[in-house]
């Protein structure tokens, strides 16, 4: 991954390992890109939410699917996808973890996070697997260290 | 860095120092296992030394809360102590700040049982 490119991808195996590897790839991409600490820490944690989803709720561990992770910087964004080829995720299930009757489960909290740490959030479920988009913009005049190449 | 837990008692109070990350997979685990084997020898005074913790993830919450209600349901009562700020940050936003009984202070914390 050389930070030249606008665009970087990989093709990850459904495992706990992946997690942590897609967190360490934000990390380092975030950080290349010349974001805050409090932005990288955002970045990496609702990447790594995003991985958790894939694996376990979409992909199931299934050795045979994969999770793509891509990495784009376009313009003043920070681009992700997050792809998983499970069923497809059920978004009127999704609960408000917030809610007072939801506050001690022990579960549910995911997707709440990345809402939380990122500027766009975007969910797309098929059958043949889900697309999560997280998006981050470059605020501080910090961050976006090289112009991007128009 | 992944988690480590010690325990001590101070006065009949059991405290958990843990360290390094709370995360899916073996973090989660550590700690669910020490908060389960302390409950089954009776140590029902438990402060959660989370000083030393500088990453938690959803499922890291998840077993914080269930280390919570699995305490309370035996009889007995789960603090925390200590809490970074990225930890205490992600406790506000998803309002299990006020869920948590949270010490600064270890005296005060094993005080606070009697």
């Amino acid at each position: 991954m050389a930070m030249t490119e606008q665009r970087v991808s990989y093709t990850l195996d459904s495992s706990l390992e992946t997690i942590d590897s897609a967190e360490e790839k934000a990390t380092r991409i975030a950080t290349e890109l010349g974001f805050g600490d409090d932005e990288i820490m955002q970045i990496s944690m609702a990447v790594r939410e995003g991985a958790v989803n894939a694996v376990l709720h979409g992909n199931a561990y299934a050795p045979d699917k994969k999770v793509t992770l891509a990495f784009e910087r376009t313009g003043e964004e920070l681009v992700i996808t997050i792809r998983d080829q499970g069923p497809g995720m059920d978004l009127s299930k999704i609960p408000n973890p917030l809610a007072p009757e939801n506050l001690l489960k022990t579960s549910g909290r995911g997707i709440f996070l990345m809402r939380s740490f990122m500027d766009v959030v975007e969910i797309r479920p098929s059958s043949t697997g889900t697309e999560l988009k997280l998006i981050k913009r470059v605020h501080g005049p910090t961050a976006g260290g090289k112009e991007a190449s128009q | 860095m992944t988690m480590k837990v010690g325990t001590r008692q101070v006065d009949g109070v059991t405290i958990v120092d843990a360290s390094g990350r709370i995360t899916l997979g073996e973090g989660s685990v550590i700690l669910r296992d020490t908060v389960r084997d302390l409950l089954s020898k009776g140590n029902k005074k438990i402060v959660l030394n989370l000083a030393d913790v500088n990453y938690i993830d959803s499922s890291g919450i998840g077993e914080l809360v269930s280390a919570f209600t699995t305490t309370k349901n035996q009889g007995g009562e789960l603090k925390l102590l200590n809490l970074t700020k990225k930890v205490n940050d992600l406790l506000q936003i998803t309002k299990l700040y006020t869920v948590f009984d949270v010490k600064d202070d270890e005296a005060a914390a094993v005080k606070s049982f009697k």
